[in-house]
C-alpha cells in the first residue's frame, strides 16, 4: 500500500492539536443507548439485516480492559454514508459502547453493504462490508483504530485493506458468526494475537 | 481506471503522543507492539456521523443541573474557542463533548476513590455545538488537581477532557485542555508525552479578557485544530 502523503503541510497551515488519553473517567460521556445505532431511525430504517456485534478487549498481559470506550462507524446496508447536505433523518452507522466488567462490548446495528473506495470509484473497486472501530481508554494516548470485516464475504478476497494485511493476521480483524445475526470479534491491544491496528 | 480519494494529512512526528510512552505507566500493556498498518483513506474515513442539537441536546452550563438544588461549588469559568482544520477552515456545527473533575478534584465516577468531596450540584459533563464560524462556548467551574498512582506523589494538572468529531471519521479526536501557569504541567507524564513543545503548549488554554464576563467569571480560550485535507488528492490505482 503506497503512502502518497505529502511530507509537509502548506506553510500557512496550522498543525492538528495533539490527542490525549480519554483516561479512566470518560464514562461521564457514556450513554448506553448509543450502542444501538438504530435508535433514532425507527420507521425510517433502510432495508437490511439487523445484527449484533460483540467482542472483548484485552491487554498485553491478557487482562480484560474494563474501562474502554469502543466506537463504530460504518455504511448502511446499501453501502451509503450520510450526505452532510442530505436527508438529516438518514441512517447513520455510528455507535459508542463502554466495555463492561468482563471487558466486553455489544452493539446493535444494521449490517453494512459493500462500500466504494471513493466517491468516483467503479464497481471493480468495492470494499468488502466493514466497520471502522476505534478504542479509547486509559493508557491509550491516542485511540487505536482498526476495521472489522465479516467472515464469508466474497469481497473479502479483493478488499484493498484486508488484502494488505499479512494472511496470518487477517483473522484478527474478521468477525465470526456468534449465533443468528450476531458477530463477534475480540480485540487484543498487545501481544499474542494482537489485533491489526491501523494508522488512520 | 483510478479513483480519487481526498484523504486527510498524516500527523507530523512529535506533535502527537506515541502510544508507547513508558513514563505513563498505563501505556505499558496497552500499546500495540506490531507496526500499524497504514490505512488509505476511503469513504469510511472521509465521512462522519452528523450530530445535531435536536438529537444530542446541549448542556452549555455545567454549574447548574436540571432539577438541581443549587449551583456547583468552585471558581466559575467561561471556556470558549474555535474549532478549525489545519487549513484554518472552521468546523461548523460540530459536537463538542467535555468532561471533568469537580472543584475539589473528584470525578463523579464510581472508579474515583480520591478522598475529596463530591458536589451534588456538579456532574462534570457538557455538550455544545460550534457555530457558523467554528466557535463554541460553555460555562463550568475550574476543575481541581487530583492524585493518581502513576509514580510517587503524582498529581494530574487541572484539565478538561474534550471529545471532537469533524467531517471525516479520520478526524476523530479526544484530547485534554490544560490551564496556563499550572505548576504541575512540567511534571505531568501525560501532557509531556507530546514531544514537540509548541504542540504541547497548544493544549494549554489562555486567559482571555474578551471571554471574561465582568462581575461574574474569568474566561479561558482554547482553540482546537483537527486534521486538514491533503493538498492534492491521493490516487488509488
Amino acid at each position: 500500500m503506497a503512502d502518497a502523503t505529502p511530507e509537509l503541510a502548506p506553510s500557512e497551515a496550522t498543525v492538528a492539536s495533539a490527542h490525549q488519553t480519554a483516561g479512566p473517567y470518560w464514562h461521564l460521556v457514556d450513554f448506553p443507548e448509543w450502542a444501538d445505532t438504530t435508535r433514532h431511525f425507527a420507521g425510517n430504517l433502510p432495508e437490511g439485516q439487523r445484527i449484533v456485534i460483540t467482542g472483548s478487549v484485552t491487554d498485553g498481559t491478557g487482562a480484560l480492559v474494563t474501562d474502554a470506550l469502543v466506537e463504530i462507524w460504518h455504511a448502511d446496508p446499501q453501502g451509503r454514508y450520510p450526505d452532510p447536505n442530505g436527508d438529516p433523518t438518514a441512517f447513520q452507522g455510528y455507535g459508542r459502547c463502554a466495555t463492561d466488567k468482563q471487558g466486553r462490548f455489544r452493539f446493535t446495528t444494521l449490517k453494512p453493504g459493500p462500500v466504494p473506495v471513493g466517491p468516483h470509484a467503479g464497481a471493480n473497486a468495492m470494499q468488502a462490508p466493514h466497520v471502522a472501530v476505534a478504542v479509547f481508554a486509559r493508557g491509550l494516548l491516542q485511540h487505536v483504530s482498526t476495521r472489522l470485516y465479516f467472515e464469508g464475504e466474497a469481497l473479502n478476497a479483493t478488499d484493498p485493506v484486508l488484502t494488505a494485511v499479512p494472511e496470518a493476521r487477517r483473522g484478527t480483524i474478521i468477525a465470526k458468526p456468534a449465533g443468528e445475526n450476531a458477530w463477534n470479534l475480540d480485540l487484543r491491544l498487545q501481544g499474542e494475537g494482537e489485533t491489526v491496528w491501523m494508522a488512520v | 481506471m483510478s479513483e480519487v480519494v481526498h484523504g486527510y494529512r498524516r500527523p507530523q512526528t512529535a506533535t502527537q503522543p506515541p502510544l508507547n510512552s513508558p513514563a505513563y505507566g498505563s501505556t505499558r500493556a496497552r500499546h500495540p507492539q506490531q507496526p500499524l498498518l497504514e490505512l488509505p483513506h476511503t469513504l469510511t474515513e472521509t465521512s462522519s456521523p452528523i450530530f445535531t442539537a435536536a438529537r444530542y441536546p446541549e448542556t452549555a452550563d455545567l454549574t447548574v443541573l436540571e432539577n438541581g438544588a443549587g449551583e456547583a461549588m468552585g471558581e466559575r469559568i467561561i471556556v470558549g474557542g474555535r474549532l478549525t482544520d489545519e487549513d484554518g477552515r472552521p468546523i461548523r456545527h460540530a459536537m463538542v463533548e467535555v468532561w471533568q473533575a469537580n472543584a475539589a478534584g473528584r470525578y463523579n465516577h464510581e472508579g474515583d476513590d480520591h478522598d475529596a468531596p463530591l458536589d451534588p450540584n456538579f456532574r462534570g459533563m457538557g455538550r455544545v455545538f460550534t457555530d457558523e464560524n467554528g466557535f463554541y462556548r460553555y460555562v463550568t467551574i475550574r476543575p481541581g488537581a487530583y492524585p493518581w498512582r502513576n509514580h510517587h506523589n503524582a498529581w494530574r494538572p487541572n484539565h478538561i477532557h474534550y471529545s471532537l468529531f469533524g467531517h471525516g471519521f479520520a478526524q476523530r479526536m479526544i484530547t485534554q485542555m490544560y490551564f496556563p501557569g499550572d505548576p504541575l504541567l512540567p511534571l505531568d507524564p501525560i501532557f509531556n508525552t507530546v514531544a514537540d513543545e509548541a504542540a504541547r503548549n497548544r493544549l494549554v488554554s489562555k486567559f482571555d479578557l474578551e471571554l471574561t464576563k465582568p462581575e461574574w467569571a474569568l474566561g479561558f480560550r482554547f482553540d482546537i485544530v483537527l486534521r486538514g485535507r491533503e493538498a492534492t488528492p491521493m490516487e488509488n490505482t
